[in-house]
């Protein structure tokens, strides 16, 4: 069984008892366990069951490359699926449950999946279930649906919130290790800006656990030196709990922060997503060990011989009372040493090598431990536990020689340098035969803006397992990098270590055994997968990932993309290098979606650009539309008024009286210089170097291709400054098209713009008693004469500094005036106020929509959807025939555009009166080549008018202009049609009376 | 070829599966064939299938530079739909949608194709407006799609919060018959039908050169040597512009890259593909429990196949805002595809200004969903030496005349 020990433990504190529930179960641990320590401690060795064949599955590692011990944790608005107890911290409090089973951990229904295996090999699903065809939809899809999937599903909004910050470095060290800890130190004593980051909550990686000496002292001494002079210079920033998860180009590196993962509720952000641009990188991200291929590899009680250790000398617990050791080099042999230090069994080291030798080896040795060479494992006994192992010859069959009872088996296939972060950015790898691993390239790493290299590896993350030249490294790295290639080189040829190959064990294993062999626990993929995968023709990683799922795991594959790969190359008669790796990719461990989308939620979760006047339109129960990044008034109903009576209201009470518009979000663009002039004129279809000072003008912009892109109104302010006001939405894609023209290509044009849409609140006047209201305000001659319409001027009203724009896009008597943003808000009030007595109402888009369609105006994106161009919609007077060229001009004389075939825009009233549906298409007669009902028009805007008290809309048909009077029919999505009759577009108010007065 | 079902693995699992044969055999390459298709990602293999299929044309070789589906057949979120606003681009998805209802039975490969229902929410009245029209479209073009309302979206995908402060959830276009397929049985399973009629899948070959000869193709340079043809048809997707350079003429197409991602897989919890345009990202779950995440294009052109950070940020933005059982979840994966983007961001299905050459490109970042039907008209254009009614207006030509096919019209991304 697996218990506490009676002493040790570096990491926990006896004093602090922490209670928990696992599946419902309390159970107790220390402070300083994780959550897989402390189910080990409580004898827990069966914590979840297998994604495929839900086979039951037990604590396997120690860190994050951890496939199997996965839990839900927490609960409703605090549930994580998914979470690895190998790096959850234990809490007081916390409640756990395992995944992937029903009904229950211990007996789970899904199990007949490993029954049938065999009948489920690598990519079952591709040759089956093919028939009968309705059958995969609603029988087979579902059936494999619920039978995946892990962890539960979240239905609660998340109770935490996220937070993210930046932060800037010369150098960035990933991995507290004593590489890492040692390259922050040299980098930090030249005095550069360093930020060291460690994912795990402690310092100082293996060297604790493993024991040697470093730098001459005992680890632990080491360590606390070197973090005392780390926290002491004060260019140096530690961040522990905090994982650098990808590198991006030219430095910038993403790392995820636990701040209150063990405190739920504290308050504190629960992640924090950091995003540091560096200098350079320095990896000294440590290597993972590798597992053994022999069958029943995935029993509970089977673990890494270097997690074992870590469970018994940091948290001082025993994952068994009987441990057999399994492995192709030396380093298994600390566990067997600390195993026996703790005063439990080892009964045998089974050492696939012909013939082990070494230090460790003879310490072994020494204590009178048994050790076997040349022998592996041929099967482990054993459903929910381990209960023993047959032991058989690595060179042979898997006869088996012996059987010896035990209730754990730790083992190790050598060590795989974690080299994401390095290969993110595109840094290449070099197979090395003396480790049988792939180590970093020095001579191709990936580079940094200025052609050097950006990330520079160290440590065992670089293949060096010796402490002292692990110093070596992280000391070149941290302080010359550009000579660690041939450091690396050095330390690399000098160093002891050998990690034989043993991909396979034994190493002719039958069949039935390699069926049983796990090479990606949590997916299930076995040796004989990957095998078949090879056989029919999956030759490339990538086929042979994607077919069997090799690596595509919560783990990513840490665990077993070598193990797998190598198996591949021998199914393929090929090396290893030649097969190559699949690509790493961001992230090195999952990150919590929350962390990334950060504190952008809710109200906040874009921007939001509120105008001068926006909390009196919300607190005066406004319906807002989204306009962009802009809240707008769609209306404002009344109590107990729905929206399109609302609607319906302002639209009358404006026409006959007075209406108020906030038009603050309209884009007011200021364009000045001496060539501001003839620059507009390339902008516009029409001209504006001939608007007199104190005019306003429409105008049209068009995109290179002659489709209309935006209008507006251009006021000219005087000898060389114009003001272009565009639409809401435009406003800053049209500043981005001018400078785009200006930067890129009349770089020598001697122009000025400037976005000033948030200078300036813009509230629009409209109504016959529009300039009354003005005249009581007082301060300024809005007369007809004063200010005709089409003209500006400057002045103030009601004590404000104003501009006041005599424009209409109502067909109204109507001014749009301008004040300083601060201003907006009392200007508005102002007008309210004293026009009481005209009755004046606000109005929002919505009425403004209606009433611009009543008068045929177009709205760009209504009238237009980027396909259509000014003379389709009858604004030819509009596009300048003098001009030698304009955006869009050689766009629009292209044959398709300038055909007098295309669609034109009309107006329409229907027969009986109703709306035309939104988005209905005029009906033509019968149908093209594939089938699909011919059109010969559509609608564009389509509302109910209020003025005129029936349906209206615009449209663009066939001809359509000359073809008044005719009656087309409109489509409706439920088959029928509505009939209509082709109209001038214009339909109130045609000589322009109103407006002009 | 050995036929895949039930009882053939039930045969097999009792020999350990020692008897199944290569799902694609791996020749080398041939002097010359009739045809040659560059690219063999699921547009030039389906472009092959059916170059067999309905012409009878098997003296065929589709070259690969990497592996068969590598590109970015095997990197999409596999959406597939056809309620697309332009008569040509409904006609063509719609085809291939269609075809997608039995490719399974047809290729003799289960390629899991999941009729769940997509639908594109409306989040700003302009939206509901545009859906509306596509409704209406669809209505005339025998696309069945419906406009539905906000309590219906919340019905089909109940995790959806629909009534989120900023863009609460106005409504949605939704395609019942619209879904997922798994995107590599897509391309091996064409591949292996392709194989089985005789045609060489010709990999780690990469196309370095055209030849011709008075104005037509005679051939191409590879890195395993010349292989001569009588017709060559390009579908390299996003290296479009480099393999029509070798040809000598240029394209009207853009390489950007477009990401996606993955989280950790959890039990069933979404059954339907929900876009959502206005905020940005587009989500399904898989059939292995994650959820399938993309958003947009970056604002560069580039050719890593990886993308820039900020975009993950703002399309999780939107997910988690719009989804809020998101946030607990984690990011699995993370990778990028470089795809083709035209003007008009509709494909290029066409003769070229080189005799016998035809290239089919522009995809972009949603032509997975069409790639039975492009397989279709293309092998119709390269059979015949026309196009066919599919394929008519998407010729290349378009952009000179103006005569787009806009479907940026009808969303920002095309998925
Ligand atoms: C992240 C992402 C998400 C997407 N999501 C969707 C979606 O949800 N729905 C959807 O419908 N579409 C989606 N797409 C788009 C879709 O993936 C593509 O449009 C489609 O897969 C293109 O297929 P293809 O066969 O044309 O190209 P590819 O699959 O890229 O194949 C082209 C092949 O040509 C090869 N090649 C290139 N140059 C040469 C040469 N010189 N010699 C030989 N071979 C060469 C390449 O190696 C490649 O294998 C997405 C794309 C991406 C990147």
């Amino acid at each position: 069984m697996s218990t506490r020990l009676a002493s040790g433990g570096r990491l926990i504190d006896r004093k602090t008892t922490q209670k928990f529930t696992f599946n419902g179960t309390w159970l107790s641990g220390f402070s300083g366990d994780t959550l897989a320590s402390a189910l080990l401690a409580n004898d827990q060795m069966l914590v979840g069951r297998s994604f495929k064949y839900h086979r039951p599955r037990g604590i396997l590692a120690s860190g994050p490359e951890e496939p199997n011990a996965l839990v839900n944790l927490g609960r409703d608005d605090r549930l994580e699926p998914n979470q690895r107890t190998t790096t959850t911290p234990l809490f007081d409090g916390l409640q756990a449950t395992s995944q992937n089973h029903w009904p229950s951990l211990e007996f789970d229904i899904g199990v007949v999946n490993n029954y049938a295996a065999r009948f489920l090999p690598a990519g079952f699903y591709y040759k089956t279930f093919i028939h009968p065809r309705a059958a995969w939809k609603h029988l087979f899809e579902p059936v494999i649906r619920k039978s995946a999937g892990l962890g539960r599903a979240p239905k609660d909004r998340d109770a935490d919130r996220y937070e993210q910050a930046y932060a800037f470095c010369d150098v960035l060290v990933v991995g507290g290790g004593i590489a890492g800890l040692q390259a922050a130190l040299s980098a930090g004593r030249r005095g550069d800006r360093v930020i060291l980051l460690e994912q795990a909550a402690h310092w100082g990686g293996r060297a604790p656990v493993d024991g040697d000496a470093v730098g001459g002292m005992a680890a632990g001494d080491w360590l606390t030196a070197a973090l005392e002079e780390l926290h002491a210079l004060p260019n140096v920033t530690l961040r522990a709990a905090c994982t650098a998860t990808g590198v991006y180009d030219h430095g910038y590196v993403l790392a995820a922060e636990s701040l209150a993962d063990a405190t739920p509720g504290d308050g504190r952000p629960r992640q924090r997503l950091w995003r540091i641009r560096a200098g350079r990188i320095v990896t000294a991200t440590g290597a993972i060990e590798r597992p053994l291929s022999f069958a029943g590899n995935d029993i509970p009680g089977v673990m890494l011989a270097a997690a074992m250790r870590d469970y018994v000398v940091n948290h001082a617990v025993s994952p068994g009372d009987r441990t057999v050791i399994v492995t192709n080099n030396d380093d298994a042999y600390r566990t067997a040493l600390v195993l026996r230090d703790a005063g439990l069994a080892v009964p045998v080291i089974l050492d696939a090598r012909p013939a082990p030798a070494g230090p460790l080896v003879e310490a072994a040795r020494a204590r009178g431990i048994r050790i076997e060479a040349g022998r592996a494992i041929a099967k482990v006994q054993g459903g929910k536990r381990v209960t023993g192992v047959q032991i058989c010859l690595q060179a042979g069959e898997g006869a088996v020689l012996e059987e010896i009872s035990c209730d754990a088996v730790a083992m190790s296939g050598g060590w795989s340098p974690v080299v994401h972060l390095w290969s993110h950015c595109g840094g290449k790898l070099n197979w090395d035969d003396r480790l049988s691993a792939f180590l970093p390239d020095p001579a191709r790493p990936p580079l940094n803006h200025d052609g050097r290299a950006m990330v520079t590896p160290a440590g065992a993350a670089a293949g060096i397992f010796e402490p002292d030249a692990i110093l070596t490294s992280g000391e070149v790295a941290g302080a010359d990098p550009d000579s660690l290639g041939e450091v690396q080189d050095e330390l690399l040829a000098r160093q002891s270590v050998v990690v034989p190959p043993v991909w396979v064990m034994p190493q002719g294993a039958r069949a039935d055994l390699r069926a049983k062999m796990w090479l990606d626990f949590q997916n299930d993929v076995k040796v004989s997968d990957v095998q078949l995968a090879a056989r029919e023709g999956y030759e490339s990683v990538e086929h042979t990932k994607r077919y069997t799922t090799l690596g595509m795991a919560t783990d990513q594959g840490k665990l077993s993309n070598i193990n797998g790969l190598a198996v591949l190359a021998q199914a393929l008669g090929e090396d290893i290098p030649q097969v190559g790796t699949t690509t790493f990719r961001p992230p090195y461990t999952p990150v919590t979606l929350g962390t990334l989308a950060g504190e952008a939620r809710g109200e906040i979760f874009q921007p939001l650009r509120r105008t001068p006047v926006h909390g009196w339109h919300e607190s005066h129960g406004a319906y807002f539309e989204p306009v962009g990044l802009w809240r707008r008034p769609y209306c404002y109903p009344r109590s107990g008024e729905s929206h399109a009576d609302a609607v319906k209201r302002e639209v009358l009470n404006t026409r006959a009286g007075l209406g108020l518009l906030d038009a603050s979000t309209l884009g007011k663009i200021i364009v000045k210089g001496p060539d501001a002039g003839r620059f507009l004129d390339m902008l516009y279809t029409n001209m504006m170097s001939t608007l007199p000072v104190g005019k306003c003008r429409y105008g049209l912009m068009c995109n290179e291709q002659g489709f209309l892109s935006d209008d507006g109104v251009v006021a000219r302010l005087d000898e060389d400054t114009w003001l272009c006001h565009t639409t809401s939405g435009g406003a800053d894609r049209i500043h981005g098209w001018m400078e785009d023209w200006l930067q890129c290509e009349w770089w020598d044009w001697k122009v000025y713009t400037a976005n000033l849409t948030e200078h300036y609140a813009q509230i629009a006047v409209v109504g016959p008693k529009a300039r009354a209201l003005l005249e009581k305000l007082g301060g300024m001659d809005v007369s007809k004469e004063a200010l005709p319409f089409m003209a500006w001027s400057e002045g103030s009203l009601a004590g404000i500094p104003a501009r006041a724009f005599r424009i209409s896009f109502s067909g109204e008597l109507s001014y749009e005036i301008a004040v300083p943003a601060s201003q907006g808000l009392a200007f508005w009030e102002a007008c309210l106020a004293a026009g009481a007595e005209f009755g004046i109402s606000p109005y929002g888009t919505e009425a403004l929509h209606v009433m611009r369609a009543e008068k045929g105006f177009i709205m760009i994106g209504d009238e237009t959807d980027g396909t259509v161009t000014p003379l389709d919609l009858g604004l030819a007077w509009a596009v300048s025939k003098k001009k030698a060229d304009f955006l869009g001009k050689r766009g629009m004389e292209r044959n398709h555009l300038s055909s007098p075939d295309r669609w034109q825009l009309v107006g329409f009233e229907t027969l009986d009166g109703s709306v035309i549906p939104d988005g209905a298409y005029i009906l033509a007669e019968g149908s093209n080549d594939n089938g699909q009902r011919n059109v010969q028009g559509r609608v564009t805007s389509t509302y109910y008018s209020p003025t005129l008290k029936h349906g209206i809309a615009m449209g663009l048909l066939h001809h359509g202009p000359s073809r008044m009077g005719e009656v087309v029919e409109f489509n409706k999505t439920d088959g029928g049609t509505v009939k209509a009759r082709v109209a001038d577009p214009v339909f109130y108010d045609k000589t322009g009376e109103k407006q002009n007065v | 070829m050995k036929r895949y079902s039930v009882f053939a693995i039930a045969r097999e699992a009792l020999r350990h599966h020692s008897g199944w044969d290569r799902a694609w055999a791996s020749p080398e390459p041939r002097a010359s064939y009739d045809v040659v298709i560059v690219g063999a990602g699921g547009h030039g293999l389906a472009t092959a299938y059916y170059l067999g299929k309905n012409f009878g044309i098997t003296n065929v070789a589709v070259i690969e530079k990497g592996w068969l589906g590598g590109g970015n057949t095997g990197r999409n979120t596999t959406i597939i739909r056809s309620n697309y606003l332009q008569d040509p681009s409904a006609a063509i998805y719609e085809k291939a949608r269609s075809l997608y209802e039995t490719l399974s039975q047809d290729l003799n490969y289960n390629v899991m194709f999941s009729p769940r229902g997509v639908m594109m929410l409306a989040q700003t009245h302009h939206e509901v407006r545009g859906y509306l029209r596509t409704a209406h479209a669809n209505a005339l073009q025998g696309v069945a799609t419906e406009f539905i309302t906000p309590q219906r979206v919340k019905e089909l995908c109940p995790i959806m919060n629909i009534d989120g402060p900023r863009y609460p959830v106005l409504g949605a276009l939704w395609q019942p018959r619209g879904g997922t397929a798994r995107h590599d049985a897509v391309a091996w399973g064409y591949a292996r039908a392709c194989s089985a009629m005789g045609m060489h899948i010709i990999q780690q070959c990469e196309v370095k050169g055209v030849r011709s000869e008075g104005g037509a193709v005679t051939g191409v340079e590879t890195t395993k040597g010349f292989i001569g043809c009588n017709k060559l048809g390009i579908v390299v997707a996003g290296h479009s512009g480099q393999v029509a350079d070798m040809a000598g003429f240029r394209l009207p197409v853009e390489a950007v890259a477009l990401q996606a991602l993955v989280s950790e897989p959890i039990k069933p919890c979404m059954d339907v593909v929900v876009m959502a345009n206005t905020v940005h990202g587009y989500m399904s779950q898989s059939d292995k429990g994650e959820m399938v995440i993309g958003g947009g294009t970056d604002g560069f052109n580039n050719f890593t196949q990886r993308g820039s950070f900020h975009h993950i940020e703002e399309t999780l933005r939107a997910l988690v805002e719009t989804f809020p059982m998101l946030s607990r979840l984690k990011m699995l994966r993370q990778w990028g595809g470089i795809v083709d983007m035209t003007g008009d961001r509709s494909p290029i299905i066409s003769k070229t200004p080189l005799g016998n050459c035809f290239i089919n490109c522009g995809w972009g970042t949603g032509g997975f969903k069409a790639i039975p039907g492009s397989g279709w008209a293309m092998a119709e254009l390269m059979a015949k030496g026309e196009p066919g009614p599919l394929a008519r207006d998407f010729n290349l030509w378009r952009f000179r005349e103006g005569q787009f096919i806009d479907e940026s019209v009808a969303a920002g991304v095309a998925h």
